[in-house]
């Protein structure tokens, strides 16, 4: 069921009516029924994937918080006769026992994303090099990809991860956890919730809050405004571009980088407004994932503002315990005794950042331009992190770090240098969007742009004019946001203007939206991770 | 009290953006006023003010292109409607009739029967024009649910700026001036046109695997024969003589033999064109697809004859009242047909038919 589909506004609409005509107690029942509902929709097969997730997290987290809770009680019985080494090597054995349970769930649940997300992946590098050697090739394996796994994969590693730090203790209820995993609205593109910040909220009960109600619906329209008019309508431009790179380059390649900057801006951001929305209505307060990430002065910057609780995911699972785990720590030893405290204290750091942009790159997508876009992204990282005391001194002596146009500038740069790594999602391998970025460098055709060639790309006059729109309020609005939230803002204001902002863009959506027969009805790009 | 002006000024706002999407749903929706006018059929039926037909006509452009309602009346004092649209199929039939019977009682329901050939809905094109023209109704929900493509979706039905809004960059002059009020395209639901366009060759018909008429069909059929029993109607099935697309022999066994088994009456009009006195090289427009007006008047009047007599329906001439609503209507008829003639000799073809044309 897509958030776009008829289909899906009924139940919404359905759902926000039982949700509070019920029981408060039972409202997270409801949730729970409602999000199993959603996903059977992608096909029973999927409910059983992440049913197995379920119990498997929920088993392993329960055993590690009952482990945690003998050696608590065990420790209180025998504080007087315990040594401080009986205490230690008590701690040790427990410990060791939780690991093995962390690992194990670990593994299985990882696993089961790996084979069913990068098996085929495999196979096809496998394939590649038995050519090579004109050896026999493996065949592939026909498995579909659930949707949302890589998103629900990660909340329940986050989940057994934190119990096991004994940040918080496991949800007793497996209902209440496969809720937390299978919340529907955050399930398909994110955000990656925590426990200790979504669980509560989703078990207590909500009264029905005119305010959140209200809020969260602007929220939702907002999205589909971003989804339907700006994304879909800019879509074919991307494909049209992307899709026959023998026929589009030069010119066409700038094009299509900021094109699909703007798709998949509005695309994403579209889906998790009606995300956070559909939350805010249910009482639900989401983690923001995004934070106007196209105003970003550096790519570290615009890393964090873009898909933020990813970012934060990986830098809380993988960043730091790959940071302190015994090799790292070794080769840091080893780097700094080599090279010297210098090189040596970067080696590990930079160590894991390559772990992480390649875990990210590999997570987006099972191909080599996802993992050739996360290296470009680390690379670009680290580079400017080198750089960083040069632009220091450059910025000092020139006295331009204030300076508006040199900010816009520097927006401008972190804007087409994301663009460009970006648009690796799109062309059908590495070696075509090397050659694409090279043709940006030797073929000038930027005549071509005037001489209407951009009414041949899919997209229209008509659909020109409603995009420059849409655009210029996306922009208005992220420019409006710097000082606060504009739902707030709005909220100040006089109702005839408020109310008027709101039918104008739900009129918007309805005429303007890029829906129905004669468009293609596409999925969020996200819900494909 | 304050929860009670927050409760009152969301309804005004709720009736002010039903209100907007209502006009701009009028605004978006084709309007069928000046080309592919066969949009425009199946909503005139609602305009007319005495719905009181002796016979009701429905089925695809075999009916609303070959039957003159005006010639029945003139010739035989039969008043009638055309509840046809463009490749009407048999469901959609019996659901038109099915709301007809709402607002009137006829003594004879004409059905034709080429759209026993299809069993499944055909074009999403096809589907609007039969279903759009409907109010709200039962049926109306019943023939959607019936006819949709895998592509369509019933909300769209109920709500069409769901389907048209796309239209915003394709509004004319027309959409603007047909905005709240439209004109009559049809004369009770007859689509005239009185050009002509001779046959000159009949495409080969070429062999079918399988020539049974479909179950699904038969189903159908066999509801408006229920449907008519049950309200005391004489349901007629024809075959109109149009000679092309091709009406198979092993078809018309099949109806032949229904037609008896259920005591009903079958023409197929293709046995007695001369009969009729169809002319093939000037009562038809398109090469034999379609009669033209002159061919209209003649089958329209061989086939009046058939039903007064067989079915004893009285001469309204004399109705006073009848014949002053059908002196107007006469009146539009023909300024309609001086009109298409004058175009005719100044263009040398029809402009409402001119950018396009397919098989209906």
């Amino acid at each position: 069921m897509l958030f776009t589909s008829y289909n899906f506004i009924l139940f919404l609409l359905a759902l926000f009516i039982l949700y509070y005509l019920i029981p408060k107690k039972y409202q997270w029942l409801l949730l729970l029924v409602a999000s199993f509902f959603f996903y059977s929709f992608s096909g029973w097969d999927n409910v059983a994937y992440i049913t197995i997730t379920i119990i498997a997290t929920y088993f392993a987290a329960v055993k590690i918080g009952q482990l945690h809770e003998t050696q608590q009680s065990y420790l209180k019985e025998n504080k007087g006769s315990l040594t401080r080494e009986d205490k230690k090597a008590y701690k040790e054995k427990v410990k060791s026992k939780q690991k093995k349970y962390l690992l194990i769930c670990l593994l299985f649940d990882l696993g089961i994303l790996a084979v069913l997300k990068y098996t085929n992946f495999v196979i096809s590098n496998v394939n590649s090099i038995s050519r090579f050697f004109n050896a026999g090739e493996l065949s592939f394996l026909d498995i579909a990809f659930p949707m949302g796994i890589s998103f629900y994969t990660f909340q329940s590693v986050g989940y057994l991860v934190d119990v096991y730090r004994g940040k918080y203790l496991p949800e007793k209820n497996i209902g209440k956890f496969a809720l937390f995993v299978s919340f529907f609205p955050q399930l398909i593109q994110g955000p990656i919730s925590r426990f200790d910040d979504l669980g509560s909220q989703l078990y207590s009960g909500h009264s029905f809050n005119f305010r959140n109600v209200s809020f969260g619906i602007q929220r939702i329209l907002w999205g589909f405004f971003k989804k339907l008019v700006i994304a879909d309508r800019i879509l074919p431009g991307v494909r049209t571009i992307t899709q026959n790179p023998e026929t589009y380059q030069g010119i066409y390649v700038l094009i299509g980088m900021v094109f699909y900057a703007i798709q998949l801006y509005a695309d994403f951001t579209g889906g998790i407004d009606i995300t956070i929305g559909i939350a805010e209505v249910l009482g639900i307060k989401l983690k923001e994932n995004f934070q106007r990430p196209f105003f970003s002065k550096s790519t570290a910057e615009y890393w964090r503002r873009w898909h933020i609780t990813m970012g934060t995911w990986f830098r809380d699972y993988v960043f730091y315990p790959v940071s302190i785990s015994g090799p790292m720590l070794k080769l840091s030893k080893f780097s700094r005794e080599k090279f010297g405290e210098k090189i040596g204290k970067r080696v590990p750091v930079y160590m894991s950042t390559i772990i992480v942009w390649f875990a990210t790159g590999i997570w987006h997508g099972a191909s080599w331009n996802f993992i050739v876009w996360g290296l470009l992204n680390c690379l670009v990282i680290v580079v400017s992190q080198e750089f960083e005391p040069f632009y220091a001194w450059f910025h000092n002596k020139f006295n331009i770090r204030e300076k508006f146009l040199f900010k816009l500038f520097q927006v401008g740069r972190t804007f087409m240098l994301m663009s460009a790594i970006r648009i690796l999602d799109c062309y059908r391998n590495v070696r075509v969007t090397f050659r694409m970025y090279g043709s940006m460098f030797t073929k000038w055709n930027v005549d071509e742009v005037f001489n209407g060639a951009l009414l041949e790309l899919g997209i229209d006059k008509a659909d020109y004019i409603v995009l420059i729109f849409g655009i210029i309020i996306m922009i208005a609005v992220s420019l409006a946001q710097r000082s606060g939230s504009i739902r707030e803002k709005l909220s100040a204001r006089s109702d005839i203007l408020r109310y008027a902002a709101y039918v104008g863009l739900f009129v918007s959506i309805i005429v303007f939206g890029a829906y129905g027969i004669g468009y293609d009805s596409n999925q969020f790009i996200y819900n494909q991770f | 009290m304050i929860k009670w002006k927050k409760a009152l000024k969301l309804a005004v706002v709720a009736i002010i953006t039903i209100a907007i999407l209502a006009l701009l749903q009028n605004l978006l929706m084709p309007k069928y006023m000046t080309e592919i006018l066969e949009g425009a059929l199946i909503s005139e039926y609602y305009l007319e003010e005495n719905k009181d037909h002796d016979v009701i006509f429905i089925g695809d452009c075999e009916v609303y292109e070959n039957f003159s309602p005006v010639t029945l009346w003139q010739e035989y004092g039969i008043t009638s409607f055309i509840r046809g649209s463009a490749q009407q199929l048999i469901w959609h039939s019996y659901y038109l009739l099915e709301e007809t019977l709402r607002y009137e009682k006829p003594k004879v329901v004409v059905f034709n029967v080429l759209s026993m050939k299809y069993d499944k809905p055909q074009k999403e094109a096809y589907n609007r024009m039969a279903l759009d023209g409907m109010p709200l109704s039962l049926s109306k929900l019943k023939s959607i649910k019936a006819s949709m493509l895998e592509e369509e979706k019933f909300i769209t039905y109920l709500f069409p700026i769901l389907r048209y809004h796309s239209r915003w960059s394709e509004l004319s002059a027309e959409d603007f001036k047909y905005l709240f009020k439209k004109d009559k395209v049809t004369h009770n639901g007859y689509l005239m046109r009185v050009d002509v366009k001779p046959v000159t060759t009949i495409p080969q018909a070429r062999k079918l695997a399988n020539y049974k008429l479909s179950d699904i069909c038969y189903e159908y059929l066999d509801k408006i024969t229920a449907l008519c029993k049950k309200n005391g109607i004489e349901l007629v099935l024809i075959k109109a003589p149009t000679i092309y697309p091709h009406w198979y022999d092993e078809w018309d066994k099949q109806i032949e033999e229904y037609a008896r088994e259920n005591d009903l009456l079958y023409i197929n009009f293709l046995k007695y064109t001369d009969e009729i006195g169809i002319d093939y090289q000037t009562d038809t427009y398109d090469a034999g697809l379609h009669l033209n007006l002159a061919g209209a008047e003649k089958l329209s009047r061989y086939f009046g004859k058939i039903i007064q007599e067989k079915f004893s329906l009285s001469d309204r001439r004399n109705d006073e009242e009848l014949s002053r609503v059908w002196a107007v209507k006469e009146a539009l008829y023909l300024e309609e047909m001086e009109k298409q003639h004058a175009e005719l000799e100044e263009l040398g073809y029809l402009k409402a038919y001119n950018s396009r044309r397919g098989e209906d």
